[in-house]
């Protein structure tokens, strides 16, 4: 059992909580997940480590309730507990000395970014971070994220908080321009938005790592439920990444996967609605 | 008092048949197939066997078992007797009672088999341990020796880490297995179907072991949670038996379509998360019409009869040899035809194929024909030239096997592996690190339950000397 030490809401249905995992605190690092099980008879969930102190024994985990089962977490209260908790998984991310980078957010993808970014910063590079959501509400972790950023461009869909439109108009513009093109891209958010990073950087050659988010179960690489193509071949994402070079990521693939339980998704989702009207 | 029986008399004994679950009944849910012997019959079997002095059962058995012993005492039915020799001996009797393929261990040995039919070792030591789980309280706690103060771990709990993690109580030593997953028992609980092993079974079985000491903590993953080098800080010594859970891929076209799974991950979602089996399991799975498993071992079998208690109008066993090879066991196969799969023999998938909206929808085969034999001495399938064709299939469960797994090799770097990525040990267990010890699936690739149990049984041996 896992002890919940904390448990805000950032923003519409998105919780930050904190949790006692002591072992994973000590051992995990930027770009690694874990697997959260609520309580016996759930599903196993992949969650990604937005950070740790290994002093006090805690990691973080950002939890965007979509599901089911990412609602029945978000409800355990502080004191609550979590039956399972395994980790760290995946790699690393690989940290380099790139100099100028540009590290991109979309929605919860935002508090994925927020650890990889965090440890670009420590290694010397110059951050520069692009985050977006559909509205004011959804922007997170905006002065988390400046403390070691040169600076964060904010998008809006709806125009509610800086520049309206998508991520990739703030990353054409730094493009645009030789002083403020990067080196390296990390864009970390919904698939249609790391394709599109992926799309834009392309004819440049800027390398561009995105964090995939496929279906998983054990998340040990056992069963390859998380697989996609890479060059195309197939990786397991839970052992082989979940980082990978964006320009050669099928995201078509990606984002088709994802949907094979979407009808089970919606029948439980409507049997939630029914017990807790 | 009864006199003893004569040889004669014994051998004027049929074996008994195990009583099972109507096909029809069965195939439409997950209760255990096989049902159990009663009392009569159990000890009427057991007094077929001659108690030969040569003793070829044992010798046929990889843990041991003292196996005319607790037949013998069976047989005049001292049931708590019989039970203490079983649990001494075996850390997972009722398991092995189940799953073990008898017909090519201890019962292949047994003397009665030259001239007619083995004793039933296998239902008569399912019988004994099941008595022994419902009766419990009659059964005297075990003894254990003095603790030597000296600390092992045990990395997995699957069969190989179950069967160390007891014998290393017995012998004093403090046990901690460290599982990866939520829940005990490795490939007992998340591969072997309900229907062949109740899941509860494990829980009685783990709890046996805890009651001797060994402390099991799930959720760490060694490679990741803890590495090797830690382990080896903390612990006097370590044994290896993290299995040999990593899909093999069939490198065919359409792989990635929806509704294509490898074996473990439809067996995981069943059998572990309760997936389409468990009214209130939150895991889901794709039922599927028409399945195509592809393989023919027992983890095959498991598939195809499972995707016919999940609904599956048409179960195809899609095999690239004949029935002749399959390594199934007979029992399996049996069983699976009698609940209505079908079996496609010489028959190897090409591509999965989809209407365009990316799920499964055919599979591509191609007819084959058997040719010369290879190096293994099997004769090697080769394609009849024009012979391909299409057959329906939603759901295509790949269980062509599966190989070493890397995330505890990865941060072992000094660990001695073979081309395969296999730990290297010798016929103990012992690796090239001082106090490192391997076995099961890890070291053999993917073998038998009964195999890794022996390897565990081995490797405390040999810690234990170690450790002295």
């Amino acid at each position: 059992m896992f002890e919940v030490v904390s448990n805000d809401i950032l923003a519409p249905s998105l919780h930050r909580m904190v949790v006692r995992a002591p072992r994973v605190a000590a051992s995990r690092k930027p770009g690694q997940f874990v697997i959260v099980r609520s309580a016996a008879g759930e599903e196993r969930i992949p969650l990604t480590i937005g950070d740790a102190d290994n002093a006090a024994g805690t990691i973080t985990l950002f939890i965007q309730a979509i599901g089911a089962s990412t609602r029945m977490i978000v409800a355990i209260p502080a004191g609550g507990f979590l039956r399972d908790v395994a980790g760290p998984l995946g790699l690393p991310t690989h940290i380099e000395q790139w100099g100028r980078v540009a590290c991109i957010g979309g929605g919860v993808g935002t508090a994925v970014l927020y650890p990889l970014a965090k440890a670009l910063a420590e290694a010397g590079n110059d951050v520069t971070t692009i985050i977006g959501g559909r509205a004011d509400a959804y922007i997170i972790l905006k002065d988390e994220l400046s403390a070691f950023s040169r600076e964060v461009l904010v998008t809006t869909e709806d125009g509610s908080m800086g520049r309206k439109g998508f991520v990739t108009a703030e990353l054409a513009d730094l493009m645009a321009n030789p002083d403020t093109c990067p080196r390296a891209v990390f864009a970390i958010g919904p698939v249609p938005m790391m394709r599109a990073v992926a799309e834009l950087t392309r004819p440049l050659g800027i390398t561009t790592i995105v964090s995939l988010n496929p279906i998983m179960i054990d998340g040990t690489g056992m069963c390859g439920g998380c697989r996609v193509l890479v060059g195309g071949q197939p990786k397991f994402a839970c052992v082989d990444g979940p980082e990978f070079d964006g320009h050669q990521v099928d995201f078509e693939n990606l984002f088709d996967r994802l949907s094979t339980y979407r009808s089970h998704e919606a029948a439980d989702c409507k049997l939630n609605r029914q017990v807790q009207p | 008092m009864t006199t003893p029986m004569t040889t004669k008399e014994r051998l004027a004994i049929d074996r008994v048949r195990m009583p099972e679950l109507a096909a029809t009944i069965r195939s439409t849910n997950f209760e255990e197939v096989n049902r159990g012997l009663e009392a009569d019959d159990a000890i009427r079997e057991a007094q077929r066997c001659i108690q030969c002095k040569n003793r070829q059962c044992v010798e046929g058995c990889p843990v041991g078992v003292s196996i005319p012993e607790f037949i013998g005492l069976l047989a005049e039915n001292d049931l708590p007797g019989a039970a203490r020799i079983l649990q001494h001996d075996n850390a997972l009797p009722a398991v092995c009672g189940r799953v073990c393929p008898q017909e090519t261990q201890c019962e292949a040995k047994c003397v009665r088999g030259i001239k007619g039919e083995a004793v039933a070792i296998g239902y008569l030591e399912r019988f004994v341990a099941d008595w022994a789980m419902e009766n419990a309280a009659q059964l005297s706690t075990e003894p254990l020796p003095p603790a030597t103060g000296k600390k092992v771990a045990v990395v997995g709990c699957g069969p190989a880490g179950l069967t160390a993690a007891g014998e290393l109580a017995r012998a004093g030593h403090g046990v901690v297995i460290f599982e990866a997953l939520h829940d005990t028992g490795g490939v007992l609980r998340y591969g072997i179907p309900e229907f062949r092993l109740p899941k509860a079974i494990i829980d009685v079985e783990v709890d046996r072991l805890r009651a001797l000491g060994v402390e099991i903590e799930c959720n760490v993953i060694i490679g990741k949670t803890l590495t090797l080098a830690q382990l080896r800080q903390e612990f006097d010594a370590v044994f290896i038996a993290n299995g040999a859970g990593l899909p093999t891929m069939l490198n065919i076209a359409g792989e990635n379509l929806k509704g294509v799974y490898s074996a473990n991950e439809y067996l995981t979602r069943v059998n572990l998360m309760g997936a389409g089996r468990q009214a209130d399991a939150s895991t889901p799975i794709i039922k599927g019409r028409n399945v195509a498993v592809i393989g023919g071992g027992n983890t095959a079998m498991d598939c195809v009869r499972t995707a016919r208690r999940l609904g599956a109008e048409r179960a195809m066993i899609i095999y690239r040899r004949s029935e002749a090879e399959m390594p199934a066991r007979v029992e399996e196969i049996k069983h699976a035809k009698e609940e209505g799969v079908e079996f496609l023999m010489l028959t190897a998938p090409v591509a999965i194929l989809s209407e365009g909206d990316g799920w499964a929808a055919s599979l591509r085969c191609q007819r084959m024909e058997l040719g010369e034999p290879d190096a293994s001495g099997r004769r090697k399938p080769v394609p009849v030239e024009g012979a391909q064709y299409d057959i329906p299939a939603d759901v295509v469960v790949n269980a062509v096997g599966t190989g070493a797994n890397p995330l505890l090799t990865a941060t072992a770097p000094d660990l001695d592996l073979n081309k395969w990525g296999n730990i290297v040990a010798d016929e103990s267990g012992l690796t090239n690190l001082e106090g490192v010890f391997a076995g099961g699936d890890i070291v053999r690739g993917g073998a038998t339950v009964i195999l890794a149990m022996g390897d565990g049984k081995q490797a405390a041996a040999a810690i234990s000397e170690f450790l002295a």
